[in-house]
């Protein structure tokens, strides 16, 4: 392949999905906003534009125009330098993630993944072997964010939540590796969309359920969702910004921009999880085609596919969120340990042993 | 050559990360110095073609060994290390001492150059011949199954005396 038009293609890859991302991280507080409020009789946001359509817009803007405060006596560099960390780790994940299989845009083929290289027509691309590893390596630098963040602005608040945040995700990334081993077992691969080849072209459990991952390793999904929430700081498990306790938590010091930063990566963090979680157990951009027959939907009809399972995983967030109160914070460790870690052990002891028996 | 130059970059980001290490007069700043050692090391075996263990050398070391040594710094608010002159024998023998550990290595890598094949910078294996995770695998669960899993029981037991120890203070 020409090396120019690959990287011509790489950097429209590139801003294409960074804006698809954080226009879906603009929309999911909006969701958030409106779908809590139906929850709990109120309208959420109306005013600004149809339904409150506008209102991530208006955010946006008032985040860039308030005054950006340092506030005195913060270790200032890492200070500056902690909601850069969290949110681009946050966003060095998506770039491993495959949406699709090759797209042909004027005689050109790409394929629908940063990372992912096209191959000749009719096989599939080239992918990074170790994808996986890239985003769990990418979430837990992810942590410095945070840790740095309670730790730089010397308030006690702030490092109050920072040390518990680090602590609560140090402990819940040990459930979350070992909930994904199951499924590394039965797909024999750590590329992302060799997982999902793996789902895609064979055939169906029991003979009508789709041959997605999410049948025989329930329990390790449960795990997975579980120690994700308490990965991604969302209730029920947001004992590090927890209001009533701590303020705001380890970005109590931070305003404007650099508040939004860590509010954005938060999101993003979100909406990697789902992306994991669809490629993992629910079989990717796998989806029925419907019968359409227009080239330029059935082209797109995978990356729609996709959307719409990562859609599904950013509600459930938003119904936990609208739905349990917050956990006490042994309850949140005796959960981790005592409960989370051992059946994902049991999990991947059961998988393999079922695995090697067959073979 | 395109490798080689993201060696250089990176091997210069790691030395710095190292000088800075030492440089530093404040724990937490030599912590985050050694995470960028570690990331730069990580960059530098993926260039060697060996993908999963710069993957584990970010999981492990720069993701989770490091975030608790930052916790516990933080945890109990270690304060600047003071410094002291030092001791003009001690510069005196660790110079030589660095100049000729320096020798012995160029040494040992000059004369066995046949041996060892000579030092190849930035060598690329093509990926699509060598998968590194399964020949990791299939190494450590088949060939060297007996010392790791010794190693695994050895470690168990550290942790467990380190428990010991920790409970013994009531």
């Amino acid at each position: 392949m020409d090396i120019k038009i690959f990287i011509i293609a790489a950097v429209i890859k590139v801003a294409l999905v960074a804006f698809l991302l954080l226009t879906g991280v603009a929309y999911m507080t909006w969701l958030e906003r409106k779908v809590i409020g139906h929850m709990q009789n109120r309208w959420g946001p109306t005013r600004v534009g149809p339904f409150g359509l506008l209102q991530p817009l208006a955010d946006g803007i008032k985040f860039i125009l308030k005054e950006d405060m340092v506030p005195d006596k913060v270790h200032k560099v890492l200070y500056i330098m902690a909601p850069m960390l969290a949110l681009i780790m946050s966003l060095i994940s998506i770039a491993v993630i495959p949406f699709g299989e090759t797209i042909s845009v004027g005689g050109h083929d790409t394929a629908l993944q940063i990372t992912g290289v096209a191959q000749a027509h009719g096989t599939p691309p080239l992918d990074i072997n170790i994808g996986l590893l890239i985003i769990l390596g990418a979430t837990s630098i992810g942590v410095y964010g945070i840790a740095l963040a309670g730790w730089s602005s010397n308030s006690k608040y702030a490092l109050l939540g920072s040390l518990r945040a680090s602590a609560q995700m140090i402990s819940y990334e040990l459930a979350l590796g070992l909930s994904l081993v199951g499924v590394l077992i039965l797909s024999g691969t750590l590329s992302l969309r060799g997982i999902v080849d793996s789902q895609i072209h064979q055939p169906a459990w029991l003979g009508f359920l789709p041959h997605w991952y999410i049948f025989p390793q329930f329990i390790a999904f449960f795990v997975y969702l579980m120690s994700a929430y308490a990965e991604t700081n969302r209730i029920p498990f947001d004992l590090p910004e927890a209001e009533t306790e701590l303020v705001a938590g380890y970005h109590t010091e931070y305003s404007a921009m650099k508040f939004a930063m860590f509010f954005m990566a938060e999101y993003v963090n979100m909406i990697t999880v789902g992306c994991v979680a669809t490629l993992l157990f629910f079989g990717g951009w796998h989806g029925p085609s419907l019968g359409i027959s227009s080239p330029l939907i059935r082209a797109l009809l995978p990356v729609i596919w996709f959307s719409a399972k990562i859609f599904v995983f950013m509600f459930v967030y938003i119904w936990i969120r609208g739905t349990l109160p917050r956990f006490r914070y042994d309850q949140l460790m005796a959960f981790g340990w005592k409960f989370l870690l051992p059946i994902a052990i049991v999990n991947i002891i059961v998988t393999s042993l079922i695995v090697a028996l067959r073979s | 050559m395109f490798h080689q130059i993201l060696f250089i970059i990176f091997g210069a980001i790691c030395i710095a990360g190292a000088i800075n290490l030492l440089i530093q007069r404040h724990p937490i700043n030599s912590a985050l110095s050694l995470v960028v050692v570690m990331g730069s090391l990580a960059l530098i075996y993926m260039l060697l073609g060996a993908e999963f263990v710069a993957a584990v050398q970010v999981i492990v070391y720069a993701g989770a060994i490091m975030v608790l040594f930052v916790f516990t710094i933080m945890l109990l608010n270690a304060g600047v290390e003071e410094r002291t002159r030092g001791s003009r024998i001690a510069l005196l023998l660790g110079g030589t001492g660095v100049v000729l550990l320096i020798g012995m290595i160029a040494a040992v890598i000059f004369t066995n150059d046949k041996l060892v094949g000579g030092v190849k910078i930035g060598n690329l294996i093509p990926y699509e011949k060598i998968d590194n995770t399964h020949t990791i695998a299939g190494l450590l669960f088949q060939k060297y199954l007996l010392p790791f899993e010794i190693t695994s029981v050895l470690i168990l037991i550290a942790i467990m005396g380190a428990v010991v120890l920790a409970a013994r203070r009531r």
